[in-house]
């Protein structure tokens, strides 16, 4: 169930330029039941004059304290508030929000996590989940500007981990798909979320390989909830809420498999 | 207002054109889609009337994304009316309002004025308890607003729908205009039911770093709180100039916001882009206009409209 929720700030801290780590907690009684990988939540600035929730996708969740880690790139003055909250203060936050990745579809085979950038958040938390189910085999390749890393260290613990940088200042020198080519990694699966160039490559690169691509879209949201109809992809079939060639991305996504959009 | 003798519950229905609402709290179109999605934060029963997004002929696939943009105390929005079609909408969005003890108000759209009468017509039979007709969309290319930027143009639509509509007819007015007194005149003069005010307000935001328009549509409407005065003084305005009842609306984000809009000369009022900000917003104002009454010692919330001095 949906809920608008008053969190209380358990960390903040920045892991790296302008890439700020948030721990959240949930009051006791409103812990919720379940929260799947790549689901996100829209989190609300203090500051009257900003409306909308920001969608951040989670990157932690941890059900015995009830709480969720989100970490986000400041992007504007809404998630410079975010990032200007202590340790102890609230921020209210609407979630969880979206459908996630369907790990059922992922069980027992070789999964290929490419994460770009602040994509590579949501990464953690699925790698997490496929580490913990029998036969799953987790390869993360993540790409980042420059040496500048984050989350790096959560990764290795689930999976073999390989680097791309912009620069070449660490790992392949390129994106996450000249380090798979480079290393040559082999998957039954690609688990995708990043820039939109990076995702049009990794459609292009499963469909070449002939595995299926779950990619994680971005869009600019109002509502979150599926009321408002902004934050809608381009769908290759009628979609069967819109019924029109338009899936919304809070609702119907935003993992959406790759073959099912047109991005 | 008499404020002296009375103690007891205020009286919080309206009648909007022959239609007993409990409370005067509707939802502004658009941004409650049907009322599914929020049934899960809202009790819709608690609502005076839901009022949908707005529904055409046929289903409509809207404007290219980026369709929202967030600014100073609003937002801006170029969603293009995508809906599902009138089909769709009585099948599966009518059917699921009927289960609720709340008044339907179905937004109607069209780019002609074909399309219009086609949505009217088939609605006639259907669980609907009024109509609102949007002639006052910015964000469809042809046909819509034309409508509602021509005194002309919206007398005579407004008179054809009511020639074939069997439920009360709201039109739904612009505020892009010179005078909404002479737009709220000509909808009376069409025979217009009741109108409802203001549709947002054409606006545009750039990203100066991209040096980009940031909606594909470049312009958008703005709504929530920033748009809140201008609505509240061209309600005024029309109340000033027709006997048919206001439904007012505009930036909305409290039960005092609601008031202001009643004593401005509303009806009725609805919740619209905040429901983004507070997804329980719409029973919030419901309680709080009740709260508000019994501070005041009022009877009823009919006695609000207008009491402006």
């Amino acid at each position: 169930m949906k809920k608008k929720t008053t969190m209380t700030v358990t960390e903040i801290r920045s892991l790296a330029e302008g890439v700020f780590s948030m721990k959240l907690r949930y009051p006791e009684n409103e812990i919720p039941q379940e929260v799947r990988p790549g689901q996100f939540a829209g989190l609300y600035p203090n500051d009257p004059s900003k409306l909308l929730p920001r969608p951040i996708s989670i990157c932690r969740w941890n059900p015995d304290t009830g709480e969720l880690q989100f970490v986000f790139r400041v992007a504007g003055a809404g998630t410079a508030s975010l990032a200007a909250q202590k340790i102890g203060s609230s921020v209210d936050m609407l979630g969880i929000l979206g459908n996630g990745y369907d790990l059922e579809k992922l069980a027992g085979k070789r999964v290929l996590l490419l994460g770009g950038g602040i994509g590579i958040p949501p990464m953690v938390e699925l790698a997490a989940a496929l580490a913990s189910m029998p036969g799953s085999e987790v390869t993360a390749v993540m790409g980042y500007r420059n040496s500048d890393l984050f989350l790096t260290q959560e990764l290795e613990r689930y999976g073999n981990l390989l680097i791309a940088t912009e620069d070449g200042s660490v790992g392949t020198k390129g994106n996450v798909l000249d380090a798979v080519r480079e290393n040559g990694v082999r998957a039954d699966a690609v688990c995708a979320c990043g820039p939109m160039p990076m995702l049009r490559a990794v459609k292009k690169f499963a469909r070449e390989q002939g595995i299926p691509a779950y990619i994680s879209l971005e869009e600019r949201m109002a509502c979150g909830v599926g009321a408002c109809l902004g934050c809608v992809t381009k769908t290759v079939k009628t979609d069967s809420h819109s019924h029109v060639r338009n899936a919304r991305i809070c609702t119907e996504g935003p993992v959406f498999d790759a073959e099912e959009v047109e991005i | 207002m008499r404020e002296e003798t009375y103690r007891g519950k205020p009286d919080m229905s309206v009648n909007i054109a022959g239609v007993e609402l409990k409370n005067p709290v509707m939802t502004a179109s658009g941004t409650f889609g049907s009322g599914m999605e929020y049934s899960e934060f809202v009790d819709l029963n608690r609502l005076g009337a839901v009022v949908t997004k707005g529904v055409a002929n046929k289903p409509w696939e809207g404007n290219p994304t980026p369709r929202v943009a967030e600014v100073y105390g609003g937002m801006l929005n170029a969603i293009g009316l995508q809906n599902p079609g009138i089909d769709v909408f009585i099948e599966r969005d009518l059917a699921f309002l009927k289960q609720f003890d709340t008044k339907v108000i179905v937004n109607v759209c069209g780019h002609t004025e074909e399309e219009y009468l086609e949505v009217v017509e088939r609605l006639a039979d259907e669980p609907v308890d009024m109509l609102e007709i949007n002639v006052s969309c910015p964000n469809v290319k042809q046909g819509a607003i034309q409508f509602g930027q021509d005194p002309d143009c919206l007398k005579d639509i407004t008179a054809k729908i009511k020639r074939i509509a069997k439920q009360p007819v709201i039109m739904k007015l612009t505020p892009n205009v010179t005078d909404i007194a002479v737009m709220a005149r000509a909808a009376e003069e069409g025979g217009a039911d009741a109108i409802s005010l203001i549709n947002t307000i054409t606006g545009m935001k750039i990203d100066i770093e991209k040096r980009k328009f940031v909606l594909a549509n470049k312009t958008g409407g703005l709504s929530g709180p920033a748009i809140k005065p201008v609505a509240v003084r061209m309600v005024w305005q029309a109340a000033q100039a027709v006997k048919i009842p206001i439904i007012g609306m505009g930036g909305i984000a409290s039960a005092e916001d609601a008031v202001e809009f009643m004593l401005a000369g509303a009806s009725a009022v609805a919740v619209g882009a905040m429901n983004f900000h507070d997804p329980y917003l719409t029973q919030k104002v419901v309680d709080g206009m009740e709260q508000y009454l019994l501070r005041h010692n009022i009877q009823t919330v009919r006695e609000l409209t207008g009491a402006v001095q």
